[in-house]
């Protein structure tokens, strides 16, 4: 007979493995994937494509390189190219979405020790620096154009551009906004795509709902204080993939309830002082640095007290 | 407030097994620790005759309790054995004869008033059969006049898969646990008795509720199904809303809490005078062929046990004293049934397999399902990082060693163990800062 296995308890486990929830992300990721290319036409897959490509072998090669274990099975380098895809406008060159994939990977995760480890959102990041390297591609937005190969098509100004520069009249209607049918990135103007793999995300329990409550609930409470139009507010730019996505990151956000209370709240708070005061029209990139950064402080503060009882300390 | 826990497959196949006695075994070795405390003494010798019920072994100090034969033989050696938590201890291997002759020695205890009637539960050899094994006298030595506990909680709660053992005792003997229940009444002074049982036992729950209708100051209180629902501190928060504080008992909080198979035990030997020499096992797992409950001598050998019982489905790869939970591996299919085992699970190789940890995601399942609202993660990283002080601020030495934030953790990291190792590391860093502050003295 050959030996028993001897293991510390316990000796079950439940099914769930990181892959699965990666894998439940994607699944989540596929309703504002097939709305982009519905929208902003075939070019979308192949950014996707792109960065995706780029980002896995990015994760092989440095583990490769440093004599790591090989981590790509785990499908979360999949998921940050699928995010960082979904932030781009259709027109990037390939390049500039592949030198962002690298960043997002090498430099955010990679460096900081990999899966988990992580301080920052590493497609949030790999965004705000592709922003401030081709400003220009990264801002030139394509009207939505259905079936359309070229990257130089007909271009024009996101719904929060026109609100920012005070062009109400040209807005596009709700429906519209809802459905995605609006200039912007790939992946963050179908409302209705992305809060549909929102609520798979709450259902399969890999998200919680406060992270996305407090984010969009924040960011409509101040719209409506400060006498904006709530719903554009709401429905355009990234908000809704910041807040049910990237807002979600495990390893760069608080891990507590309160902690993702707080963390969307401060996101929200953010978006809107961006967005209302600041030089760009857009802040949810930003906010999720910002508060990304205060995370650890967050979940230390919201730890939740082990139940000691009335002990006597004497 | 609400204790988090997490739902687990119950896998309770054996529920409605009443258990069936085995053929006495050719051999048996009882070792002389199933017990927290000091190991036993042997009080036979190489060659004796020893009979059903005879003491083998006499308590060893305070916390400590005897240990009697099951079987009627030859005592064949005092051999050395290595327990499957690691210890060498003492046992006492009996060489069995069949005839199973009661010794002369059974014969009802004499009991008047409290301090007989804790005599009796010492000299019964009872521990917590619930799996902690806690000599149980202790638990009822305490002067009641001054209204130290004025609540007893019997745990029939048996939150862990497969186990059925308790259940089958509120089904087969429920006539027992509320012997037991009296002799509580009338030699503690307690009149508050709550039976909690999880409410995936039907059966049980209508028996103890039929008989609790008849008593006065009995409630059953039927709670979720969650594990972990059986833990001591859970237990009592969950039924009488008292949060044991850290490094206490429950009689802090003015419980006493007894395993419902231990109670229905008492009241038996009270009654009989047959101290604990056999237990009721439930055995089930992927790699038993008829699972079912059985009712073995104590020191009967795990190989021989599942033998008995119908044997293994294919080769057993790995096998569990009690539930998949917090049960404890054992090392071969030579370990005895102990005092305090209520099941054996036997696990083929495809469920035995450890499952590949992967780094920590930082998805906190780990600390939002602690029932006592510990951050594993945050554990885990002290004491990487040896912070011992760190430690003592996360309250590890809270940890129950439930397993809830191991079997939610998607990366399957050894979290229970490393909360194990890390109490360890806090128990030598306030050791030195004792030492170090009676040393400045």
């Amino acid at each position: 007979m050959s030996r028993l296995i001897s293991t510390v308890s316990p000796h079950f486990h439940r099914p769930r493995t990181t892959r699965s929830i990666m894998l439940d992300v994607i699944i989540a990721l596929a309703p504002a994937m097939i709305a982009s290319v519905i929208i902003f036409g075939l070019r979308s897959l192949l950014v996707i494509a792109d960065c995706v490509a780029v980002c896995i072998v990015s994760e092989w090669g440095f583990e490769k390189i440093c004599k790591k274990e090989n981590t790509v099975g785990d499908l979360s380098a999949v998921v940050t190219g699928i995010i960082l895809a979904l932030n781009l406008p259709v027109g990037i060159p390939l390049w500039q979405a592949a030198l962002g994939s690298v960043v997002a990977i090498v430099v955010v995760k990679q460096l900081f020790g990999g899966i988990g480890q992580n301080f920052a959102n590493p497609a949030a990041t790999a965004r705000i620096i592709l922003m401030t390297a081709f400003s220009g591609t990264m801002t030139s937005w394509a009207v939505p154009q259905p079936f359309n190969m070229t990257p130089d098509a007909v271009t024009g100004a996101t719904p929060l551009a026109m609100m920012a520069k005070g062009e109400t009249e040209s807005l596009p209607s709700y429906l519209d906004m809802f459905l995605g049918n609006t200039g912007g990135c790939l992946g963050e103007t179908c409302a209705l795509a992305l809060v549909l793999g929102g609520v798979y995300l709450l259902i399969r329990g890999v998200i919680s709902w406060h992270t996305p409550v407090a984010f969009i609930g924040t960011v409509a409470l101040m719209s409506l204080v400060c006498g904006k139009d709530v719903l554009a507010q709401v429905l355009s730019g990234g908000l809704m993939i910041g807040a049910f996505f990237m807002a979600t990151d495990y390893a760069s956000t608080p891990a507590t309830k309160w902690g993702k209370i707080i963390f969307g709240v401060g996101c929200g708070l953010i978006t809107i002082l961006i967005r209302f005061w600041g030089n760009f029209p857009e802040g949810v990139s930003f906010s999720l640095l910002l508060m990304n950064i205060l995370t650890p402080y967050i979940d230390k503060l919201t730890r939740s007290k082990p139940l000691v009882g009335e002990v006597d300390e004497s | 407030m609400k204790l988090k826990g997490i739902k687990v497959p119950h896998k309770k196949h054996t529920a409605n097994c009443p258990p069936v006695r085995l053929p006495v075994p050719k051999l048996v070795t009882i070792p002389m620790s199933m017990h927290i405390g000091r190991p036993a003494k042997p009080v036979v010798k190489r060659g004796d005759r020893v009979l059903v019920g005879q003491l083998i072994a006499e308590a060893d100090g305070y916390i400590s309790a005897p240990v009697h034969s099951g079987v009627s033989g030859k005592v064949q050696k005092i051999d050395e054995m290595t327990t499957s938590m690691g210890f060498k201890v003492p046992a006492i291997v009996i060489e069995t004869d069949g005839l199973q002759e009661v010794s002369e020695t059974v014969t009802p205890p004499d009991v008047h008033d409290l301090n007989s009637f804790v005599d009796a539960v010492k000299q019964s050899g009872s521990v917590g059969l619930g799996g902690a094994g806690f000599p149980t006298f202790v638990k009822f030595s305490f002067n009641n006049d001054a209204n130290a506990a004025d609540a007893v909680v019997i745990n029939a709660a048996e939150c862990e898969p497969y186990i059925t053992s308790d259940t089958r005792t509120l089904i087969d003997r429920a006539e027992d646990v509320f012997d037991g229940i009296d002799m509580l009444k009338k030699y503690l002074n307690i009149k508050h008795y709550v039976i909690g049982i999880e409410n995936n036992k039907p059966e049980a729950i209508a028996k103890a509720q039929e008989l609790a209708a008849k008593t006065d100051g009995v409630e059953v209180k039927v709670l979720p199904a969650v594990y972990p629902q059986g833990g001591e501190k859970v237990l009592v928060y969950n039924t009488l809303g008292r949060l044991i504080p850290k490094g206490g008992l429950p009689l802090d909080v003015g419980v006493v809490v007894i395993n419902v198979t231990t109670l229905a035990f008492i009241a038996k030997y009270i009654q009989t005078g047959m101290p604990l020499v056999e237990k009721c096992v439930t055995i089930d797992g992927s790699a038993v062929k008829e699972p079912k409950n059985v009712i073995a001598p104590i020191g009967m050998s795990v190989g021989d046990l599942i033998e008995a019982a119908g044997g293994f489905k294919g080769e057993p790869a790995k096998i569990l004293y009690g539930g998949p939970m917090m049960g404890i591996a054992v090392p071969d299919l030579d370990a005895p049934i102990l005092k305090n085992t209520n099941a054996i699970v036997a696990m083929d190789e495809k469920e035995a397999q450890p499952p590949k940890v992967t780094p920590c995601i930082n998805c906190g399942a780990c600390l939002n399902h602690c029932p006592l609202r510990l951050d594993p993660r945050a554990i885990a990283r002290a004491y990487k990082l040896g912070e011992a002080k760190d430690l003592q601020t996360l309250c590890v030495d809270l940890c129950m060693e439930c397993g809830c934030c191991s079997y939610v953790c998607p990366a399957k990291r050894h979290l229970v163990q490393t909360n194990k190792l890390a109490k360890g590391m806090l128990r030598e860093y306030q050791a030195k800062q004792k030492a170090k502050k009676e040393g400045e003295k």
